[in-house]
């Protein structure tokens, strides 16, 4: 009998499905997948070691790159690590404001995922609806802090600067007439915070459409119920966080597990699955939406009413005004030793974790003393979720593969670092 | 001049004239299916909120042409060690049925290229060997998506060829010919006539076979973007992707012919023979007064008549249908398309044809009598 061999099949790093550079040698039977050996490291950039030979506040925008659909959750745990060696608390405001744009980011990343796991499973249209308002949520970012994408816009001691009043326009164009400008524009008329409350509230209704092209859809519950199955045990023993853990149907969330910032004043339910397969995953990423639309909604009601600083007013820590800096020697100097020296943290070694929209982001950071970090470890969700890749799919067939690694939410920049 | 061309054979003038109205229908079938992709792109645009190809043309209508530019100046590559012949071979294969198979169909009363008594099994074997292009495409790629591809398109056209045919089965015995033009003319009436009603089950067997012969979504396995990147044709590029691509268009056109000829009286129009409408108690005398004077207009009396037109619309709605399809669902797995095929479609026919003998047999009115 001649001898029989599995199909050996190479899966990416240029595939549409790869969400970047996945690269999986598959072993296939037919269809059905015997093996499945995830490659990782295409897009390596040593942040870890980049962030050794700066001052500690030169690291931040780096923090950005790594899951570059999430960069303020990236960003938060670096500043809070920083902040918790240096035992130092941001302004009450800040925290607000921070604890806003985490959320603003989970929306936007679980928009993004929601968008390409669709995709993958051939639903066309979600990726362009969930983009649509991407878009809005990418515009309250440009108006903090200038760009769209990697903002570094958390500092320690609190943020790069308080909520604009005023939103940037749309200007007509060959393509779009002012009737469709004004419209666009209508909710762009006052403060960043209308902007984000109009956003809260029109934002629910979009879920809704987004759950009835899916949520009851024959296909995609064939395509997602029971597919990629882990139990609560064992999604545990691989470490799993975030998202993925509670579609196993544990109920962990830093945020309200190990609460930071202002998490335990405000009122927001965590989502958790039952049977721990992509269906009931897609589920807790769709009401994690709701959720944190809910939140959004509590810190503008509570940054409306509550005006100051956004800042901590310790020069050795937080860049001194413009202005000030004209007109005063001592603020020159503070600004100078920012920006060039930095500042030195206490020796010492310090875990910070949060609740990222992936699931537990953590920054390992050792100080010996100086303004530059000794070691920087960072524990990224998705390099655990990613190396379960072979459990999940082994059995099932080739286009699950790919509702897996949609399921999964893999983004390249945070396992590879 | 005419003389010289009487003094042609009779047999070869016949052959003359066929070719050049062959030629011109192919070229009015390109041009139909370049704007096909381009209602394609432009109304997914839509549907999707974002605008479609807009920039080359007026409102985008060159694209079509720029892109068909393209596809012609672009080098063909010969992937290492794939097999030259077949390569070459497997994309004329899939688009001769395409094309070939529009012989018979019938466009109007009595206007078809060839009137063939077995029409409609002329149209089942032409559709059936587009599989093949797929196969060989796949195989003489040496590329394992490609394979991939191929395989899972050949068992996917296979298993629903068997529902496809079950479904023609039903039209068979409804029309008693296997004529196309026939079973137009045993469609004429009104609306009510029309096959859809008493096929229905056999209607919806059709057009998601339809869907899935034509590897169309939420079929789209054998190219399936996401899992096999493009499936059979990965490999091919230039014009050798240009054919797969026309081929698929094609056949989308084709099958949308044959929905409307089958199921939705082909020409015939929806209000033709209004005296039904005298049926209806009360107001149908005035309904079919109404009608009648409409009729009398006469640009609209001739829009409201049998005509090339309607056989046109019912064509395009479907074509709509397919579209529309591909913005909406998510698409199926491979295995779940097999057991869709055979699990319930082909029961759904077996059944369905079984009512239908029945109904047959006790002549049910208007369509058995």
């Amino acid at each position: 009998m001649a001898e029989i061999r599995n199909y050996t099949m190479n899966f990416g790093p240029q595939h549409p499905a790869a969400h970047g550079v996945l690269r999986l040698i598959l072993e296939l039977d037919g269809e059905v997948i015997q093996r499945a050996d995830p490659h990782v490291g295409l897009l390596h950039r040593g942040t870890e070691k980049l962030a050794e030979s700066k001052p500690f506040n030169q690291s931040i925008g780096y923090m950005d790159r790594l899951d570059y659909v999430s960069m303020m959750c990236n960003e938060h745990s670096y500043v809070l690590a920083i902040e918790k060696l240096l035992g130092i608390t941001p302004p009450v405001r800040a925290q607000y404001i921070r604890v806003m744009f985490d959320e603003i980011t989970r929306i936007l990343n679980h928009l993004l995922w929601l968008g390409a796991h669709a995709l993958d499973v051939g639903a066309m249209s979600m990726f362009l609806y969930a983009f649509r308002e991407r878009e809005d949520l990418m515009d309250c970012y440009e108006a903090v802090s200038g760009t769209r994408m990697h903002a570094t816009y958390y500092r320690p001691g609190g943020v790069y600067r308080d909520l604009p009043q005023a939103m940037p326009q749309y200007k007509p164009s060959k393509w779009r007439k002012d009737k469709e400008i004004k419209k666009i524009n209508a909710a762009r008329q006052g403060s960043l915070l209308e902007f984000i409350e109009d956003f809260t509230q029109r934002f629910p209704g979009c879920v809704d459409e987004y759950e009835t092209l899916l949520t009851d859809n024959r296909i995609w519950k064939q395509r997602t119920v029971n597919i990629g199955v882990v139990s609560p045990e064992r999604a545990l023993q691989l470490g799993f966080t975030g998202p993925m853990l509670r579609g196993s149907g544990v109920e962990w969330d830093l945020r309200r597990k190990q609460p930071y910032e202002v998490y335990d004043e405000l009122e927001f339910d965590i989502p958790v699955g039952v049977n721990g397969d992509c269906y009931d995953r897609y589920l807790v990423r769709i009401e994690e939406m709701r959720q944190s639309n809910h939140i959004i909604k509590q810190c503008v009601d509570w940054l409306k009413k509550n005006p100051g600083s956004v800042m901590l007013d310790d020069h050795k820590i937080a860049p001194p005004s413009r202005a000030e800096m004209k007109d005063d020697m001592e603020s020159l100097i503070h600004h100078f030793k920012l920006f060039t020296e930095g500042y030195c943290l206490p020796p010492g070694e310090v875990y910070c974790a949060i609740e990222h929209p992936k699931g537990e982001f953590g920054i390992y950071l050792v100080s010996d003393g100086a303004n530059k970090p000794y070691r920087i470890k960072i524990r990224a969700p998705g390099f655990a979720h990613l190396a379960s890749l072979d459990e999940m799919v082994k059995g099932h067939m080739l286009a699950d593969v790919v509702a897996v690694i949609g399921t999964q939410d893999i983004v390249f920049g945070e396992i590879d670092r | 001049m005419t003389s010289y061309w009487y003094a042609i054979p009779e047999l070869y003038r016949d052959v003359i004239v066929t070719s050049i109205l062959i030629v011109a229908f192919l070229l009015v079938l390109m041009g139909a299916v370049a704007y096909v992709t381009f209602a394609e792109r432009k109304l997914i645009g839509y549907m999707q909120m974002r605008m479609g190809p807009n920039r080359v043309g007026p409102k985008g209508w060159f694209q079509p042409l720029a892109d068909a530019l393209k596809l012609m100046v672009k080098e063909m590559i010969l992937p290492t060690n794939a097999n030259y012949f077949l390569f070459r071979v497997a994309p004329i294969l899939s688009i001769v049925p395409a094309l070939a198979a529009w012989a018979v169909i019938p466009f109007m009363d009595g206007v078809q290229f060839s009137n063939i008594n077995a029409g409609l099994l002329y149209v089942l074997a032409l559709t059936s060997m587009g599989v093949y292009g797929v196969i060989v495409a796949g195989w003489a790629s040496n590329s394992k998506y490609a394979l991939l591809g191929a395989l899972r398109s050949a068992a996917q056209i296979v298993s629903y060829e068997i529902a496809m045919g079950f479904a023609l089965v039903g039209v068979l015995m409804a029309s008693g010919s296997l004529n196309l033009g026939d079973i137009v003319r045993e469609q004429s009436g009104n609306i009510g006539h029309w096959y859809v009603w008493p096929l229905l089950p056999l209607f919806l067997v059709y057009l998601i076979s339809g869907v899935a012969e034509t590897n169309r979504a939420p079929f789209d396995v054998a190219e399936g973007e996401s899992e096999i990147v493009a499936g059979f044709h990965v490999e091919y590029s230039g014009m050798g992707f240009a054919v797969f691509f026309l081929a698929e268009y094609a056949n989308i056109i084709l099958i949308s012919a044959l929905i409307a000829l089958l199921f939705f009286g082909g020409w015939l129009s929806p209000f033709e023979g209004p005296t039904w409408l005298m049926a209806i108690p009360v107001i149908g005398m005035y309904l079919f007064q109404g009608l009648s004077w409409l009729t009398d207009l006469p640009l609209i009396g001739l829009l409201l008549d049998s005509g090339p037109h309607w056989f046109l619309a019912k064509t395009c709605f479907f074509i709509f249908c397919f579209l529309w399809f591909r913005a909406t669902f998510p698409r199926y797995r491979y295995d779940q398309i097999m057991r869709l095929g055979w699990k319930v479609l082909i029961p759904v026919t077996l059944v369905w044809i079984f009512v239908e003998g029945v109904a047959i047999a006790f002549e049910v009115g208007p369509w058995f009598d």
